[in-house]
């Protein structure tokens, strides 16, 4: 389930997230990364592409929470997901998200949400932004 | 990664097995915040109508591209990284699901190319649509 009435719906800001070397490279392992050939000391480490993730989650958390969206998580299917770029992301940023609803779609007794994620720098710049549309399988689907 | 002027439509770039664990799956979810139990929790996977306990698409995705940023030498060079999940891949309790992802020069323009990259599990394509583009 998910409520059809949040299409629109603009979530707030998210507080800054610090991006930690340390994260980085657990992140790094944890998709197979390799990003030991990537460091150089003492110099910022660029993140897996897939790493904004991370970000989108502190933003997705808000819709989870909101009684109004009624979305059920463990119906929920992940559709399709895109990270488009306007600099690489690297060790130091501070980044806060904020998404909003782009759409929800029926189909085939299932909801599909699509939500875009724009993430921006300690200067308020976009440095990405992620593109999730999520199946939300109906209760016979 | 080459200049593009060396590249041709239709170079494979990349071309590797990866087995994916339980193991896994709950390093990914620890890193990556995303805990829905699907992943993790056979009882809740089966009682929501799913074959098994899922990977996350986004592992999926992120592997995906490894051995693409390993060609190209930086992840600085992703400019825009995309993909549909079109099957999902079920991970065993106790045996590795393997994927095999095979990189292609899809299309090159001025200034940047495409990767189109296939990712299949047990002979299905488990990504529809993944594609990278990249710039030198």
């Amino acid at each position: 389930m998910v409520n059809p009435a949040i299409e629109g719906k603009r979530y707030p800001r998210t507080p800054a997230y610090e991006v930690g070397r340390e994260k980085v490279r657990e992140f790094s392992r944890a998709v197979f990364f390799p990003i030991e050939s990537q460091e150089q000391s003492n110099s910022e480490l660029v993140v897996p592409p897939t790493f904004p993730v991370v970000i989108q989650e502190q933003s997705l958390k808000l819709v989870l929470a909101d009684p109004e969206a009624k979305l059920d998580f463990s119906r929920v299917v992940h559709g399709d997901q895109r990270f488009v770029f306007e600099r690489p992301i690297v060790t130091g940023d501070e980044l806060t998200s904020e998404l909003h609803v782009a759409s929800v779609k029926t189909l085939a007794g299932n909801h599909l949400v699509t939500f875009n994620t724009e993430i921006f720098d300690s200067s308020n710049k976009l440095v990405c932004t992620a593109i999730s549309t999520l199946v939300v399988r109906g209760e016979n689907a | 990664m080459p200049d593009l002027s060396s590249l041709k439509v239709g170079d494979q770039v990349a071309q590797r097995d990866f087995d994916i664990t339980r193991d896994s799956l709950v390093r990914y979810a620890g890193a990556s915040g995303d805990f829905n139990p699907i992943h993790y929790r056979d009882d809740i996977a089966k009682s929501v109508g799913l074959p098994g306990v899922l990977a996350h698409g986004m592992l999926t995705m992120g592997i995906s591209l490894s051995p693409v940023v390993e060609w190209l030498g930086s992840s600085a060079k992703v400019l825009d990284y995309s993909v549909r999940f079109t099957k999902p891949v079920v991970v065993p309790a106790d045996a590795p699901a393997r994927i095999t992802v095979s990189a292609v020069v899809g299309a090159i323009e001025e200034d940047r190319a495409r990767i189109d990259i296939t990712t299949s599990f047990e002979g299905n394509n488990v990504l529809g649509k993944a594609q990278a583009w990249v710039k030198p």
